[in-house]
């Protein structure tokens, strides 16, 4: 190969990759750098924003428990849809996988046709069903006489948490069908031909090697509940805010941009290691089936 | 007595007969391959004794009780499947205790015999790997491990050497049968290859289209095919079209321009099957021209064209001159290694 060839080969994927890559830069890591930066700036309700470097908000964020229980709230909803969207979603997907042809891509289209949907949309729904007297199913059951106040679940964690998880629930779904997918079609014939009944057949034999699928559909689901907006402000509101809700407050309401910022990084910076770290753990402990 | 006996079995899909009036007997201890193109029948057969599927029609009887009305989990059958169907998550080990697990063995006679089955299968100090970790020789040792550390009352082999390579296929072959013989496990083997067929069976269930075709020895099988298929599906063969003269006397069986007594009890038209290896080159009989030759080490391969037709001879290397490209040859053979049919629609 000459010289010339060979620069031009070592040249080529960089030139190919620019376009993608300047956009990246420009879009994702240059605002996210200036947001790092905006944190450390001070602000004060007349002056405005200072462009100076001072640890006041980070160390407001530390010292104040009201940040604590936010970020322990945001959490802990997120934990909870994990749990929750796993403990439907794995068995759902389990049955879908185990339907017949024409039913599977009917059931497979419920499933994930809500995706087509807005996330606001879908969350109003919930607002519209269960918002106070004038929800529809309140309606109901207290014209039935069946409840005398409206079910509790405006601005309560408890409806977050099912809300979140009806958005949720696609991911996991998708993550553990993928998984299902790589299953082995005798593996069920072969552990019954060996004596397992259907409990020790789930139990022993699908559950381990679908656990990537429900540990990975976890992490999204995780990630994406931690710095979900839309649901928890509609669901929440003023009164029941999490993270992401609170980075937004800072920034419009407020106008105190830099401890915003400083709200946004941390949740950043947290979900990055949870994530990671909870990935390397589970590609630790399933070398086997991830192989 | 029959030890599994299959009574008329059917089965039907919707309006589709994938399996249609199966009646087989096997002996305790025996080998029998079920052999046929895809699509015969002889995978759904096999999951209608492993309980995977339920026959439409007709009985399945193990030592005279009937299966068909025993759990899949309690029939006691050892199966390896065609992609072995390990549990990925286990090791060799543990895949191979899985069965007895079931079974509630003791974890120390437990711990015996599965070092015992792998040692039998060849894989003793395979026992940690997991089964991603193992070659595909070895993955199938495992299965085969797993399926007989339960002592199973039948053995089911779902094409289980179709996705080996040519040699340790071979090599696989050989063990098989050896194991098999060992430990007097009664077998069914299931296979698209005559080859595999007939190095292992006892006796061979030829499959067409659902229907058993014939039931015999590979030997019987492969010289005194009952049917076309069954001559076309094993191996190689001639088909020639010939007729029986029974206006003179003796009746005379003509081939083009060979000739032989006539066989009893058949008259007109009919199909004379020939086995390539069975014929030599004459003084008299059926006249041809070799077309090509082709040398393949211990034998020679003619393809040749004669009056009936096209016709392959195989002869072996013994040394002796043969015939070259071009040569105009006459094709004999004796009247025993011959098999006669009576024509159709002729």
């Amino acid at each position: 190969m000459s010289m010339a060839a060979e620069e031009r080969s070592v040249r080529a994927p960089w030139a190919l990759t620019a376009p993608a890559l300047m956009l990246f830069v420009g879009v994702l890591l240059i605002p996210l750098a200036m947001t790092v930066m905006l944190s450390f700036h001070d602000w004060g309700q007349y002056k405005g924003i200072e462009p100076v470097f001072i640890l006041k908000n980070w160390h407001e964020i530390a010292t104040d428990p009201y940040y604590a229980e936010m970020f322990w709230r945001t959490f802990r909803i997120a934990i909870l849809t994990t749990l929750l969207t796993a403990l439907l979603g794995a068995p759902e997907a389990y049955i879908l996988n185990r339907m017949d042809g024409r039913w599977k891509s009917f059931f497979l289209l419920v499933i994930l046709g809500p995706l087509l949907i807005s996330v606001v949309a879908r969350t109003l729904g919930w607002a519209l069903l269960f918002g106070g007297n004038n929800g529809l199913v309140n309606k109901l059951l207290m014209s039935l006489g069946v409840m005398r106040s409206p079910i509790p679940f405006m601005f309560t964690e408890t409806g977050m948490i099912i809300a979140l998880a009806h958005v949720m629930m696609p991911f996991m779904v998708l993550s553990v069908w993928a998984a299902l997918q790589r299953l082995d079609p005798q593996i069920e014939n072969a552990a019954m031909s060996l004596g397992a009944g259907p409990v020790t057949i789930i139990r022993r034999i699908i559950m381990p090697q679908i656990m990537p699928g429900v540990l990975s559909g976890a992490i999204i689901v995780f990630s994406l509940s931690a710095s979900a907006f839309a649901t928890p402000a509609i669901i929440g509101g003023r009164r029941l805010k999490v993270a992401a809700t609170l980075a937004y407050d800072e920034f419009l309401n407020t106008l105190n941009w830099p401890l915003g910022a400083a709200v946004a990084t941390l949740l950043l910076v947290a979900l990055v290691l949870i994530v990671v770290g909870s990935n390397a753990l589970i590609e630790r402990r399933y070398a086997e089936v991830f192989r | 007595m029959a030890y599994l006996e299959l009574d008329r079995v059917a089965k039907q899909f919707g309006a589709q007969t994938v399996v249609e009036d199966f009646s087989l007997s096997v002996g305790k201890g025996e080998f029998i391959s079920f052999l046929g193109p895809s699509g015969c029948g002889k995978t759904t057969t096999l999951q209608m004794i492993a309980g995977f599927l339920d026959p439409t029609r007709g009985a399945i009887r193990l030592e005279g009780k009937d299966l068909t009305a025993i759990h899949p989990a309690k029939r006691g059958l050892g199966i390896v499947f065609q992609s072995y169907a390990l549990f990925p998550h286990m090791t060799a080990a543990e895949n191979v205790a899985f069965g007895l697990e079931m079974r509630n063995v003791p974890r120390n006679e437990r711990a015996e015999r599965v070092r015992a089955a792998l040692a039998m299968v060849g894989l003793a100090g395979y026992e940690d790997r997991h089964p991603r970790r193992m070659s595909g020789g070895q993955q199938q040792r495992v299965a085969l491990a797993r399926a007989l550390v339960i002592k199973p009352s039948v053995l089911l082999l779902d094409e289980p050497l179709s996705n080996l390579d040519a040699k340790l296929r071979e090599e696989m072959q050989i063990e098989l049968r050896q194991i098999q013989r060992t430990i007097g496990t009664t077998t069914i083997l299931v296979t698209h290859d005559q080859n595999e067929a007939m190095s292992l069976s006892d006796r061979i269930v030829v499959m067409s289209q659902g229907k058993i075709e014939q039931i015999g020895t590979p030997q019987e099988t492969y010289e005194r095919p009952a049917s076309a298929f069954v001559s076309q599906f094993l191996g190689k063969t001639n088909d020639f079209a010939g007729t029986i003269d029974r206006t003179v006397a003796p009746t005379q069986l003509l081939a083009g321009s060979w000739r032989a007594p006539a066989p009893a009890g058949l008259g007109g038209p009919v199909t004379v099957s020939i086995r390539p290896e069975r014929i030599g080159f004459g003084d008299a009989g059926l006249s041809a021209k070799i077309i090509t030759r082709i040398f393949q080490g211990n034998h020679w391969l003619f393809q040749c064209d004669s009056e009936c037709g096209p016709a392959i001879v195989i002869r072996q290397n013994d040394g002796q001159a043969q015939p070259a490209e071009g040569d105009a040859v006459r094709l004999t053979w004796r009247p025993e290694d011959m098999s006669v049919r009576a024509r159709a629609g002729a």
